[in-house]
């Protein structure tokens, strides 16, 4: 029974910064990250988020990077909030004081996503690249539920945390979630650098979500458990966005609005900004957005393919990295002429004779950028 | 806690939904919509009439009967929709009860 009016956004992602104090290294968000000084301005995202509600869309998604990096974000959440918008913080918890958390909710902050890295504080950290990051969000958690707000836990699985899948969940619990979103690693951004060092055997991936599975009826009324399954042992490719341009959009820290996060990869595309064109032209008008809109562009086996309006072809993105050409199937499906590629991969995920290497971690510039960044967010 | 179990529910508890689910009217789609932490569900308008009352003020006996009355219903009919819908939201810990 969800709202779907294919003709009007129903979420808005908010890329507030890419400024971020972790580096886990299947971060989503592009290798090219935006540099503070390109980042627009709080006049500018309050004028994004009145056109989004005006668009029609109903929920906010305050993202980055991490968006406590923002000063302004108290002023942002009171805006989507004045505009009656539905505001989700997506956080890392790095940066949420006790009073930041209180000013947000009393902002009228609706929700807040807190991510973790694993259930073992050290492989946490480890995975983070950053000491201590696991206490601090335990920490920061309490300061969410004592603020009287919802707490999502998010966790994405990958080759270091997948045996931990189900004390994940319970940590959720633990920490007062009512939700907790189990993700295995999608790869994109520096997802895909990483991916030799992410991707599970399919034997850990297939325990992991038997074990999410079982756990999602006996807590049943306790949490809710959103999984996400890891895409490359499926027979049939995600509904990636629900369809291209058919429900969100992502606007970029300085601006660029993307149908899906990872976009930008296509090449060819072209992509608007808020500079230049209000939220409204940009859904209805922009080539990037009208480029996979449908199923014009699919070809076979997509176009004749009774699932067209399941999966939509799966995703474009995808469809680029792994056969050169982003109208083509995603490989993922079974039925992909280029299904070998995926076959080959998960191969080579099985293959652990390699010495383990370290993680590529995602970070804005070398690391005197990164010890910078951390002072931003202490000076907070 | 909750468990899955309609007829279980108690006719003294007070739902209510908690903070981060909210009861919109969408003035642009012209349609009631239930938003919650990555959902937005379509409510129908016996469902909303539900919701409307779900404010941790009156008990779940007290919904029913307000609803019986104002809308001339069957008591019963009213008293096992009201139970299903809140049970099945509860399990989705978009109400508590």
């Amino acid at each position: 029974m969800n709202a779907a009016d294919p003709s009007r956004p129903v979420g808005l992602l908010a890329e507030l910064t890419h400024r971020c104090p972790l580096g886990c290294p299947y971060c989503s968000n592009p290798l090219e990250l935006d540099p503070r000084q390109h980042e627009l301005d709080t006049a500018s995202w309050k004028r994004v988020f009145s056109e989004a509600a005006a668009v029609g869309i109903l929920q906010l998604h305050l993202s980055g990077g991490e968006p406590a990096s923002r000063r302004d974000l108290v002023e942002l959440v009171a805006h989507g909030a004045k505009l009656g918008l539905y505001s989700n913080l997506i956080t890392s918890g790095i940066g949420l004081t006790q009073m930041l958390v209180s000013k947000l909710a009393e902002a009228g902050l609706d929700h807040v996503q807190l991510s973790i890295q694993d259930s073992e504080p050290r492989s946490a950290d480890h995975i983070a690249g950053y000491k201590g990051a696991f206490a601090r969000k335990l920490e920061a958690a309490s300061f969410v539920t004592e603020a009287g707000l919802p707490l999502t836990v998010n966790a994405v699985i990958h080759r270091a945390n997948v045996r931990r899948a189900g004390a994940m969940v319970e940590l959720a619990v633990r920490l007062g979630a009512r939700r907790v979103e189990i993700a295995h690693t999608q790869y994109y951004g520096w997802g895909a650098k990483n991916r030799g060092l992410l991707m599970p055997s399919r034997e850990e991936a297939e325990a992991a979500i038997g074990e999410v599975e079982a756990l999602k009826t006996s807590l049943s009324g306790t949490i809710v458990i959103d999984h996400v399954a890891p895409d490359y042992h499926a027979r049939y490719p995600k509904p990636c966005m629900s369809g291209w341009a058919r429900r969100t959009l992502n606007v970029t820290p300085s601006g660029k609005v993307l149908p899906c996060h990872a976009a930008e990869l296509i090449p060819g595309l072209e992509f608007w900004n808020v500079a230049d064109h209000s939220l409204d032209e940009i859904w209805n008008h922009s080539p990037a957005f009208n480029a996979f809109r449908g199923d014009d562009w699919m070809r076979e086996p997509c176009r004749s393919c009774s699932r067209k309006t399941i999966d939509f072809g799966g995703c474009r993105c995808q469809a680029f990295m792994l056969t050169g050409e982003a109208r083509n199937a995603d490989p993922v499906c079974h039925l992909s002429p280029h299904h070998h590629v995926v076959e080959t991969i998960l191969a080579e995920a099985r293959d652990d004779t390699h010495p383990p290497q370290p993680y590529a971690y995602r970070r804005l510039r070398p690391s005197t950028a990164v010890r910078r960044e951390r002072l931003d967010i202490s000076a907070d | 806690m909750t468990d899955g179990d309609a007829s279980s529910l108690s006719g003294a508890s007070r739902p209510r939904l908690p903070r981060g689910v909210r009861l919109k009217h969408d003035d642009i789609r012209n349609e009631w919509l239930l938003l919650a932490p990555e959902r937005v569900l379509k409510t129908n308008a016996i469902a909303v009439e539900i919701l409307k009352r779900c404010t941790g003020e009156k008990s779940l006996d007290a919904i029913v009967d307000d609803l019986a009355s104002t809308f001339t219903a069957e008591r019963s009919r009213v008293d096992n929709d009201v139970r299903a819908l809140l049970t099945e939201l509860a399990t989705k810990r978009l109400v508590d009860l």
